[in-house]
């Protein structure tokens, strides 16, 4: 009897305390939708108890269902004959139990038979099933294709595809990456065409595509001949069908429950979704971002398994006549595991709260008749926050669960190398967290323009005016010190408008200001819950020396590696 | 074809994760203690009763008898997917031993109408008696199959059936209306988010009053919530015609003669040597305290 909810005490503080009601009362249409529709919410109180509800299940289902199957699934993973995939029988069943749950369709409308959940529930559950089995995140998280076409396709594809998917029946999957473009998106290659009806055809190569053998693929296509660029590409709905075919399936370190496909389009027929040329610059740009809430969560989830792994590890073995967690060496590293889930969970749910109310407003300035400027100011705000604290927290929570899984397998000595015991498949599944959905270096591209224009000082004042006393009013103080040397960091890289410098310190830049942020978040939590100050305290006061480091290292304007590094890197 | 199945369900405690103040020192279930459980076997035969519903399109409904506080398992049944629920509740069904219930499921069993299949768990995990609903058909003087793992085929008026026997399964067909005790084996689906967000509102009339101002803002609730399908029924003893005679104590002849408080402890472990001697004065240590023979 696992819960992976009610057995996670950080995870239930940051849901009762994660104040949505704003995000939610927007979604609901300020609890119109409750008129017509009898799941939905009357008010706050009644949508937070049923965000509490679901959770449990959706705890109950990771611990007791799904943990107990990941090992299997893991060893055996799907089955690749004649171009067709099929998934272990255990993964379906784990599809089965979320779907039969009503956990396929968490924040579509209500409309469209979904839970109408804000992102920050939604990817609450995605941090319980991936803790259970981080593979099946990969699965569960394709609902993201479902709220892409929500959001940019038209009435009829919503119709088309909506309800299927929010009752399990319809998979997804997103087709971007091609044997050729990774990183680089807008050189996508593969082709749209259309017939004299105007019927659409896409033809080409994918490659690395998670789940491609979906029913359901959103796919980046370069609709416009002759074009290069990004602004030639456009977003296509097409179906699993015979002209869309799986080549192969990836033989992976990780991550093995899921199928990792290439496919081959030979003139598939597609719907356009959205406007031409949107493709890449808004429409997967949304879906990217979404995918990197998600991935977050996921090496959340992992790192959670793993923790909570070695810590059980340390506790029950004795060497020397003691437990091993009694030793300095083995405490120490087990509470710096712990401080790091802490900070990543605190800034993933930070994130995602930017995001709910990005959506939020987002969908006032689209659907709203005399949006006041009040609401496009709000509008304006989130979409700024969000898009910085997104990479922040894929970077900090993917790295984290690297450094925690890579810790489980220390804590565990020779026995963690072993297949026997868990560590070694959260240490491989954690592995790829870092690199899909762009890797930190490209998340670090992402961020550090926010932090160049200073798009947290809003929250970070916010912060710094709570009423902190005695130790945390201590420890504020050692935060705002690392504040004003970081401000002092970012006019030292602005003046110096040296591209590839700025480039270079761009990471330091980007991981102080995680510091800074984190740090805040979590001395705001401990002002709610006495017991979480020694996190907090632990975080800062083990971050300030990291920070220390890395703005000695930007403020030393050492240029040398731009010059020697050739002869570094060639020697 | 619309066919009626009753399941019959008991909320318990949960004597699997008993802590050490389970019993009174009377040496009767500390129930206080204990977290009220929906019995698990009974979520096994509401599990077959969902499956009948999705490949017959069957109504599911379940009764339970028990003090108020019971609705809980029926909302939970309703969250799983049962279409209606009735709470078999009233003073007078107190201290009922397994005669004394199955007489008064019985009753319920008549009051609801038609049923082509009812449907109970093997046993609760309090009594591990296995009774009650074997004399549940008894009283309805219906066919029943004990011990099913699960339904091969529903007609309009047959059911068959497989259940565990010693050492293997046999295929059993009977007559409808009939009666299933069911066993651990179906894996019971997880409770749905829709339904919860919807039927975590439903009531007993029961549980209304309580929270009423009077006794006529409680009868308006309750209208609103039946025209929403929100109002979970509420039975009393009367309602059922069950004979008082026949219900709770009075109608309980089993006695508690005396009550033995059995207190484990870990003994010393005894090691036996491997070989035909140790083996053979094993047996016979057996043999001498009952363990075997």
């Amino acid at each position: 009897m696992a819960n992976f909810y009610t057995d996670n005490k950080d995870l239930q503080f940051t849901l009762e305390n994660l104040d949505l009601a704003e995000a939610v009362a927007i979604k609901e249409d300020n609890y119109t939708k409750a008129e017509k529709f009898e799941s939905a919410p009357v008010d706050y109180a009644d949508a937070l108890d049923n965000f509490i509800r679901v959770a449990k299940v959706a705890g109950e289902i990771a611990g007791d269902k799904i943990d107990p199957r990941s090992r299997i699934v893991d060893e055996e993973g799907p089955h690749f004959e004649n171009n067709k995939v099929t998934y272990h029988p255990l993964t379906k069943a784990n599809l089965k139990d979320l779907a039969q749950a009503d956990l396929s369709g968490i924040t579509l409308p209500h409309e469209y038979g979904g839970l109408n959940f804000p992102c920050s529930v939604y990817i609450m559950m995605t941090e319980m099933v991936s803790r259970a089995d981080g593979s099946l995140q990969n699965l569960f998280g394709l609902q993201d294709i479902a709220e892409t076409i929500c959001d940019f396709g038209n009435e009829e594809q919503r119709q088309q595809y909506l309800p299927k998917f929010a009752s399990g029946e319809y998979d997804g999957s997103m087709d971007l990456t091609e044997p050729d473009f990774g990183s680089d998106l807008q050189s996508v290659r593969l082709r749209a065409w259309q017939d004299e009806n105007g019927q659409w055809y896409l033809n080409g190569m994918k490659r690395f595509i998670t789940n491609g053998c979906a029913q359901v693929h959103l796919v980046l296509a370069r609709s416009e001949e002759g074009t290069s660029d990004g602004r030639g590409l456009s977003m296509f709905i097409c179906e699993a069908c015979p002209q869309l075919v799986v080549r192969r399936i990836e033989n992976k370190l990780g991550i093995h429950g899921v199928a990792t496909c290439e496919l081959q389009y030979n003139d598939v027929p597609a719907q356009l979704c959205g406007k031409r040329r949107f493709g890449l610059i808004k429409y997967v740009m949304s879906l990217m971002n979404g995918a990197r809430v998600a991935i977050s969560a996921q090496a959340v989830g992992i790192a959670e398994a793993a923790y909570r792994e070695a810590q059980k590890y340390a506790a029950e073995r004795e060497q020397f006549k003691k437990s091993i967690d009694k030793f300095p060496a083995i405490y120490d590293m087990l509470s710096s595991m712990k401080v790091k889930l802490a900070a990543s969970r605190a800034l993933l749910y930070e994130t995602t709260r930017a995001v709910d109310l990005r959506n939020a407003y987002n969908h006032i300035a689209e659907t709203k008749e005399n949006v006041t400027p009040e609401e496009r100011a709000k509008q304006k705000y989130y979409n700024k926050v969000a898009a910085v604290l997104t990479p922040m927290c894929k970077a900090l929570a993917t790295e984290s669960a690297n450094q925690i899984a890579y810790d489980a397998i220390q804590i565990h000595g020779g026995t963690g190398y072993m297949k026997d015991f868990n560590v070694e498949r959260y240490y491989r599944d954690a592995r790829i967290t870092n690199i899909y959905e762009g890797t930190t270096q490209l998340q670090v591209v992402a961020a550090i323009g926010g932090v160049i224009q200073r798009d947290n000082d809003e929250r970070i004042k916010e912060f710094f005016a709570l009423p902190f006393e005695g130790e945390t009013a201590k420890l504020a103080a050692i935060v705002k010190e690392m504040y004003e040397k970081q401000l002092a960091a970012v006019k030292f890289i602005s003046d110096k408008k040296n591209a590839e410098y700025h480039d270079l310190m761009a990471r330091a830049l980007v991981e102080n200001e995680t510091y800074i942020f984190v740090g805040l978040l979590l001395l705001r939590d401990s002002l709610k819950s006495a017991e979480r100050l020694p996190i907090a305290s632990r975080y800062i006061l083990d971050g300030r020396f990291e920070f220390e480091k890395r703005y000695l290292r930007i403020m030393s304007d050492d240029t040398l590696l731009i010059e020697n590094h050739r002869s570094i890197i060639d020697y | 074809m619309s066919q009626t199945v009753l399941v019959f369900v008991k909320q318990v405690p949960d004597t699997q994760n008993i802590t050490g103040d389970a019993m009174t020192p009377a040496g009767t279930v500390n129930r206080a203690a204990l977290p009220a459980i929906f019995n698990p076997e009974d979520l096994n035969a509401l599990e077959l009763a969902l499956q009948l519903k999705d490949r017959y399109g069957v109504k599911v409904v379940v009764g339970t008898m028990g003090p108020p506080a019971a609705a809980e398992v029926l909302r939970s049944s309703l969250f799983r997917g049962a279409d209606e629920c009735i709470l078999l509740t009233d003073r007078a069904f107190a201290g009922a031993d397994t005669l004394a219930t199955s007489y008064a499921l019985s009753c319920c069993a008549k009051k609801v109408g038609k049923v082509d299949l009812i449907l109970c768990g093997r046993q609760a995990i309090d009594g591990d008696t296995a009774q009650v609903g074997p004399q549940i058909a008894e009283k309805l003087h219906i066919p029943q199959i004990a011990y099913v793992e699960e339904v091969i085929n529903l007609d309009s008026d047959k059911i068959r059936a497989r259940r565990a026997i010693e050492g293997g399964y046999e295929i059993l067909e009977a007559p409808l209306p009939c009666l299933l005790t069911v066993i651990e084996g179906n894996d019971p689906r997880p409770m749905a988010a829709l339904k919860i967000m919807k039927y975590k509102k439903a009531k007993t009339p029961g549980e209304v009053a309580k929270n009423a101002a009077s006794p006529e803002e409680a009868e308006k609730i309750c209208a609103e919530l039946k025209a929403k399908g929100l109002l979970i029924a509420e039975w009393s003893a009367d309602y059922v015609d069950a004979a008082k005679d026949r219900i709770g104590l009075a109608g309980s002849p089993t006695k508690v003669k005396n009550i033995q408080n059995v207190i484990l402890t870990a003994s010393e472990a005894k090691s036996v040597e491997p070989t035909d001697e140790g083996i053979n004065n094993l047996m016979h240590e057996l043999i001498a305290d009952h363990t075997l023979g």
